[in-house]
């Protein structure tokens, strides 16, 4: 299959992308994980202001068949929330790496994203499943 | 996700790989949960048609002079009532009021030959049960004989037709007939037929030899391409029964939930003779039903998932949801649940407990679909 897994991203081993723009991290779910749980239906998503905490549940997707957490990939304060998929999840199962962004976190520490992925190692992961 | 090794396959198990599905287990199977999309596979059988595997089902053969005896004891429905080439839907309950499984009773000849369809999951347990409560008749699990194909949807009829010659589309649901087809060496095999199903479309159930359920599927598929015909999961089969509130045990009924509560009070036929649990059954419906299963429908966001707790208005627990997703026919979360009689009537308003928010729903009708 051919996933789209952009090198310049972060990956965490519950599937999401993590963008990292200073201490800016725009957080999504990978296209395995889209193709995975099937069309999404439905979303929860924290508030703006909220505190995250890395490799702890921030939201929830659903799919016909599935409830999934949503894990954050870094500690941090949520500052933007893509509050239009709770109204449509669409763009969530059109283009979970780009329009189908789920939140950013203003992060605590770049220390931790030495705990994630890269490409090269998400790459390896998913084509072990 | 990996189903483990000691997993049964069914005939199909590797013509399902090859066909790309993705395998889970389930009750003690490897199964087909997905080929494609659930949605898609889904909306395959609420427009045209799509196959089954349900292999896994077991079947039990009760025969002998007293086959009826036997399953009048045993079962809760009427099997009086059955000529040959008619099936019923029944409940095998327990000596306390609750449920050991749902069942199809399949009637081949009558008084002295039935076969009766159970879950996988319950098939062991089943068997047991019904060689312990014997009442004389010859019983033999016959579940390693069978394979067994669901052919559901609205243009079932006409997929049927190509393999069979014949419009069984006038054909009473919950019929039986004995069919031969030509399998791919030119041979007749026979099969036979029920007009049963587990979607809410009409359809058959096919019950064909072990060793010929590969060839069956395989011409199904190819003579039903220009139907629109698709192999179809276990999760679609879920959905799609879902939205008919049909049963599932395990889920709206077990060893303990009354059946009456459950809404089966239909196939349970007291007046009509004795049988296994029916004082216990009787007595918990003399003393005032605890609770209803009934249909929920969102008013707030969210959908509704097994074991989500229900509240009344004044905020006690009435309840929980025994099934739960969302519709791919009405792209509308739905559920299924029980609450108590109060609360139970159409139009109600509960709420349902959603990761610790408690999110507005109401009582529906159903089925949910038209």
């Amino acid at each position: 299959m051919g996933y789209r897994i952009p090198e310049d991203n972060y990956y965490t081993k519950e599937h999401e992308w993590a963008q990292v723009d200073e201490n800016i991290v725009t957080v999504g779910i990978t296209e395995f994980a889209q193709n995975q749980l099937g069309e999404i239906v439905y979303v929860e998503l924290p508030e703006e202001g909220q505190k995250v905490t890395q490799n702890q549940p921030f939201g929830v997707v659903e799919s016909v068949k599935a409830v999934s957490d949503l894990y954050s990939p870094v500690s941090g304060t949520v500052i933007e929330v893509n509050n239009t998929l709770v109204d449509d999840p669409a763009p969530l199962n059109d283009d979970p790496m780009n329009d189908g962004w789920l939140i950013r976190i203003e992060m605590d520490t770049e220390k931790e994203l030495a705990q994630l992925m890269r490409a090269g190692d998400y790459k390896k992961l998913i084509a072990e499943k | 996700m990996d189903s483990s090794t000691e997993n049964k396959k069914t005939p199909l198990n590797e013509n399902h790989k090859k066909r790309g599905a993705k395998m889970v287990g389930f009750a003690g199977w490897e199964m087909p949960i997905q080929y494609t999309q659930l949605k898609d596979e889904h909306r395959c059988v609420r427009t045209h048609v799509g196959l089954f595997d349900v292999s896994h089902m077991g079947e039990i053969r009760i025969q002998g002079p007293q086959a009826l005896a036997t399953l009048q004891w045993l079962t809760t429905n009427d099997v009086a009532k059955l000529s040959a080439g008619q099936a019923q839907y029944s409940l095998l309950p327990n000596s306390t009021g609750g449920l050991v499984d749902d069942i199809i009773v399949y009637c081949l000849k009558e008084d002295s030959d039935y076969l009766v369809c159970v879950n996988a999951s319950n098939k062991d347990k089943d068997f047991d049960w019904m060689i312990k409560n014997n009442k004389g008749a010859k019983i033999t699990d016959e579940s390693d004989q069978w394979g067994q194909i669901a052919v559901q949807g609205p243009k079932a009829h006409d997929l049927l037709k190509l393999i069979f010659n014949e419009a069984l589309d006038s054909v009473k649901n919950f019929s039986v007939l004995n069919r031969k087809f030509t399998n791919s060496h030119g041979h007749l095999v026979d099969v036979i037929i029920a007009t049963t199903g587990y979607t809410g479309e009409r359809g058959a159930e096919i019950f064909v030899p072990w060793s010929e359920t590969e060839d069956l599927w395989n011409t199904l598929l190819d003579k039903g391409q220009s139907l629109g015909v698709q192999p179809i999961g276990l999760g679609a089969r879920d959905t799609l029964r879902t939205e008919m509130k049909y049963s599932l045990y395990g889920h709206e009924i077990n060893d303990e939930i009354n059946p009456y509560e459950s809404g089966l009070g239909w196939a349970i036929k007291p007046d009509a003779k004795d049988f296994m649990g029916r004082s216990a059954i009787l007595k918990g419906r003399e003393q005032g039903l605890k609770r209803k299963l009934v249909g929920l429908k969102m008013l707030d966001k969210g959908i509704p998932r097994e074991n989500y707790l229900l509240f009344s208005k004044n905020g006690e627990q009435t309840g929980w949801v025994t099934s739960g997703t969302h519709s791919p026919t009405l792209d509308t979360p739905i559920g299924i649940g029980y609450v108590s009689i109060a609360d139970s009537e159409i139009g109600n308003e509960i709420f349902v407990d959603i990761r610790g928010r408690k999110v507005k729903a109401q009582v529906c009708k159903t089925p949910f679909i038209p």
